[in-house]
């Protein structure tokens, strides 16, 4: 019997009788990590990571049972040996490891390998069935050096404060924005937070992440003297009337799909960053192989290409329907990051 | 190429006028002449004639980027476009090119001209080692020859005016025409001194708004001229030192294309410019569009072409006389000037006075815009007495009021992504017609939806998609749409035995459902009362921007 089965709900493991990143509320659910579209509300017990549990309560319900596992400490779920090891996409993100008479299976949830100061570094994990992420999954995918994008995005910052332009930053709400934050150079000004950034941010703050001070933007309608400031906001933000109370602006959205010129000039923003929390072609290839698996499953992306890619390789390989139809996934992530705020009755923007 | 890509990142990289003006103008003030003469020629839209084909260089690139074909056709898809793909796919060399804009031109790109595949392929690999992403991009681009960016020729224009201090309406002239982008010709087209001339020279041209509303709004009736709106090529006829020159809107110069025009151009007194509309034309009315495409579309015009579509200039304004520059002067008076000027040749029947239509009031204008499509016309120009003829699309003076479009309410049955800004999204539409039970694909749309429905329909096509032949996608016909065009002919070459014009969305019908679609038989009713007699073409029309 293979370890895990795709269902009507997602990815399960019978032998085991626990979800992973289940679409619908379960009994046990396994948590990758702590973005809309694997984390959903309504399930009635959660594992994730220890390093996690803070920023997953408070994306659920405030009395959800969560359980927090430290990074590679197994534990048994009716005989299947469990542990949770770093991805490296964002704070206390993991993937899981479930192993069954010497069999090993790895479900990757969402990764990267580029070293991210507001997380645990990814941590390659031997297995036979290794199921992946494909956001990126194309070889026109390939991240410019983070340094480089950071000095470009405080660059950005620098040349419009001596404008007197505010610089309206969009990024995800988890997990992006922290990391914009730990390298943005705060003596260029100060940094203005939307309330959904700035209430993930404190989660990770609680959780011991060390980032630059912030200061809420408030929702009063007066307008706030935003020349030199640097404002970061969640991308659905961008379309509303909140931006207006910052005055003249440049705007600017972070994100791995900022690669391609025409993904940013469709938002109609200034500028786009390639900052990605995602493997980008050559690094999901590397993680791949470094698995040394000999089966794998390709899951939210680019599925296709790179199931053909490997098959091509000599891997068993085959494509894994995700949660959401479609190569491009991120308004859709987008859209549940929406909805999700909503469900938790945070002010809509 | 380091300074010219980073104008093109400059410009790109943000939505305001201002600062694009800006980047242009720092640009102009550094760049040599002879960089700053191609920049001109590649901002202001004109590019090299294609040297290397498409499928090559997806294969050189391939290659180079250690992709198989098949993996670089489906980055091909994500992105949109190929000069842009390429860039991405190959790896990042860390090198950039001091070298100027002129030398990439002239000594790689042109040099690419008649060599062989594998020359070709070692400059362009070559060329792509020497470069960063940016610098790259640029120079795909131009291979591509599909260099678009966000500057118009009116923002290089003002640009080079404030650099130079020369006015912008002698700038904007000066970039009219033929002209080789030399350091010699940057030169002169910044210099103060401005008695300069050249005589094959058109003017830039005047273009109308389109109206909205009722015309009451732009006041008393008398000061107004209306004539019909012509669809054929907006042209320049021009007589000077001895010759004759004929130049369409795109500034093409067609000569030997229309020579029954120019044989009445060299009846024109010496130093005269006629603006005006060529049209097939037969017993005082227009014959279709595709007509006169049978004479742009070949080399030699043999007899029998010249007389089954003979042309006609249909003259709208005189922009010079007896070698005056004269289109600050009000139209009232230009236009008697082109009245004497074309009775002066006689009858040749080959120039003639597009006529004024009557309007003692404004109730009779509405009336021949009903009319127009009988006319052959596409509606009305209405035209201020007192206006000059200025340069470019302006509010105010000249307005064109073309007849409301044809309409028909199909389904949405393929869907292939976009280009450029639209790339990854399924923007490129096909629309079919009921004929008995089935769909017959009747035409294809593009614009008309505004960027959130664009979004939705996206949505609805990822996840109803029945089938994919490479990049079109067979959708579940569920969508409709109020479907907008301007003419309609039968045609051999569609499967539904009809040819739209301009077709485009108008609406999203979300209250229709599939099965109220229109029939193709109800579509092929609107050709005989659309232009009279049905006529048979053998092609499709080919789109073409509004000639006003």
């Amino acid at each position: 019997m293979p370890l895990l089965t795709l269902t009507a709900r997602g990815l399960y493991c019978e032998l085991g009788d626990f979800y992973v990143d289940p679409w619908e509320p379960v009994d046990r659910a396994v948590i990758t990590h702590a973005h809309g579209d694997h984390a959903t509300l309504g399930s009635r017990a959660y594992l994730t990571s220890e390093s996690g549990a803070g920023v997953l309560r408070a994306r659920l319900e405030p009395n959800a049972r969560i359980r927090g596992l430290p990074y590679g400490e197994p534990i048994s779920l009716n005989g299947v040996t469990v542990s949770l090891h770093p991805a490296g996409h964002i704070l206390g993100s993991a993937q899981v490891r479930i192993v069954h008479r010497g069999e090993v299976w790895v479900v990757s949830g969402d990764y990267k390998t580029d070293p991210d100061p507001t997380c645990a570094p990814f941590e390659p994990v031997r297995c036979h069935t290794f199921i992946t992420e494909s956001t990126f999954g194309l070889p026109i995918y390939r991240w410019p050096a983070q340094t480089e994008v950071f000095a470009e995005i405080n660059g950005w910052w620098q040349a419009n404060a001596s404008a007197g332009k505010a610089s309206m930053l969009y990024g995800y709400t988890l997990g992006k924005a922290q990391r914009l934050l730990a390298g943005l150079d705060p003596s260029i000004g100060p940094i203005l937070t939307h309330g959904a950034v700035e209430r993930i941010t404190a989660a990770y703050r609680q959780a011991g992440v060390v980032l630059p001070p912030t200061r809420y933007a408030g929702t009063a309608e007066r307008r706030v003297d935003a020349k030199a400031a640097l404002v970061l906001a969640p991308p659905h933000a961008s379309a509303s009337s909140w931006t207006r109370r910052f005055g003249p602006q440049s705007t600017a959205f972070a994100s791995g799909w900022m690669l391609v010129r025409g993904a940013r000039r469709r938002r109609s923003l200034d500028r786009g960053f390639p900052l990605s929390d995602h493997v980008d072609w050559p690094s999901l290839l590397t993680a791949i192989d470094a698995t040394g698996a000999g089966e794998v499953w390709v899951t939210h992306g680019f599925t296709g290409p790179v199931v053909r890619w490997l098959k091509e390789r000599g891997l068993d390989a085959r494509a894994v329907q995700t949660r959401f139809e479609g190569e491009r996934d991120d308004e859709a992530v987008e859209g549940m990051e929406e909805m999700a705020a909503v469900q938790r009755g945070e002010p809509a923007t | 190429m380091r300074a010219f890509a980073s104008l093109f990142t400059a410009i790109d990289e943000t939505n305001a006028t201002s600062e694009k003006i800006a980047a242009l103008v720092h640009y102009f003030s550094s760049a040599p002449p002879a960089e700053a003469a191609w920049a001109v020629h590649f901002l202001s839209g004109r590019r090299p004639k294609r040297l290397v084909g498409s499928r090559k260089l997806a294969s050189w690139a391939s290659s180079e980027g250690g992709v198989p074909e098949w993996l670089f056709e489906e980055s091909y898809q994500a992105v949109g476009d190929l000069a842009e793909t390429i860039t991405l796919i190959l790896p990042n060399t860390g090198v950039s090119s001091d070298l100027p804009l002129s030398y990439w031109v002239e000594e790689r790109l042109l040099r690419l001209r008649g060599e062989d595949d594998d020359v070709q392929r070692e400059v362009m690999v070559q060329s792509w080692r020497e470069l960063n992403r940016r610098e790259r991009f640029v120079w795909n681009k131009l291979i591509t020859g599909s260099f678009r960016v966000g500057a118009s020729q009116r923002l290089v224009v003002r640009a080079l005016a404030e650099t130079s201090g020369v006015d912008e309406g002698v700038i904007a002239h000066r970039l009219m025409g033929a002209w080789e982008p030399s350091a010699e010709f940057f030169q002169r087209l910044v210099a103060p001194d401005t008695r300069d001339a050249d005589v094959s020279r058109p003017y830039p041209f005047f273009l109308a708004h389109p109206l909205e509303g009722e015309p009451d709004a732009l006041g008393d009736v008398d000061g107004w001229l209306a004539e019909w709106k012509w669809d054929g090529i907006r042209a320049q006829l021009i007589r000077r030192a001895g010759k004759t020159f004929l130049w369409s809107r795109g500034e093409e110069l067609l000569a030997g294309r229309f020579p029954e025009i120019e044989e009445v151009g060299a009846l024109l007194p010496e130093g005269t410019v006629i603006d005006g509309e060529l049209l097939p034309w037969v017993d005082g009315a227009p014959l279709p569009f595709a007509q006169l495409q049978r004479r742009i579309g070949r080399k030699n015009l043999g007899r029998k072409v010249l007389e089954e579509v003979p042309a006609v200039l249909l003259a709208y304004d005189l922009l010079e006389q007896s070698g005056k520059d004269i289109r600050t002067q009000p139209l009232q008076v230009r236009r008697q000037g082109l009245a004497s000027v074309i009775q002066s040749l006689g009858g040749s029947g080959r120039l003639l006075l597009s006529p004024a239509i009557p309007a003692p009031d404004w109730e009779s204008v509405s009336e021949a815009r009903r009319a127009a499509r009988a006319v052959g016309a596409e509606g009305i120009m209405l035209k201020r007495l007192t206006s000059a003829y200025g340069v470019g699309r302006r509010r105010g003076d000249w307005w064109k009021w073309k007849v409301d479009p044809l309409t028909v309410d199909a389904v949405l049955i393929y869907a292939q992504a976009g280009s450029g800004k639209r790339a990854g999204l399924f923007t490129d539409y096909t629309f079919g017609l009921w004929e008995g039970d089935h769909l017959v694909p009747f035409a294809k749309a593009y614009s008309g939806l505004t960027d959130e429905e664009i979004r939705k329909v996206d949505q609805f096509i990822r996840r109803n998609t029945l089938e994919k032949f490479g990049p079109v996608r067979t959708v579940k016909p569920e969508l409709v749409f109020e479907l907008h065009f301007e003419g309609i002919q039968s045609s051999t070459r569609h499967k539904s035995g009809v040819a739209v014009r301009f077709p485009r969305m108008g609406r999203w019908r979300v209250d229709k459902k599939a099965e109220d679609a229109d029939t193709i038989e109800t579509v092929r009713g609107l050709l005989n009362g659309v232009n009279g007699e049905p006529r048979t073409v053998n092609g499709s029309p080919e789109l073409r921007g509004d000639s006003d």
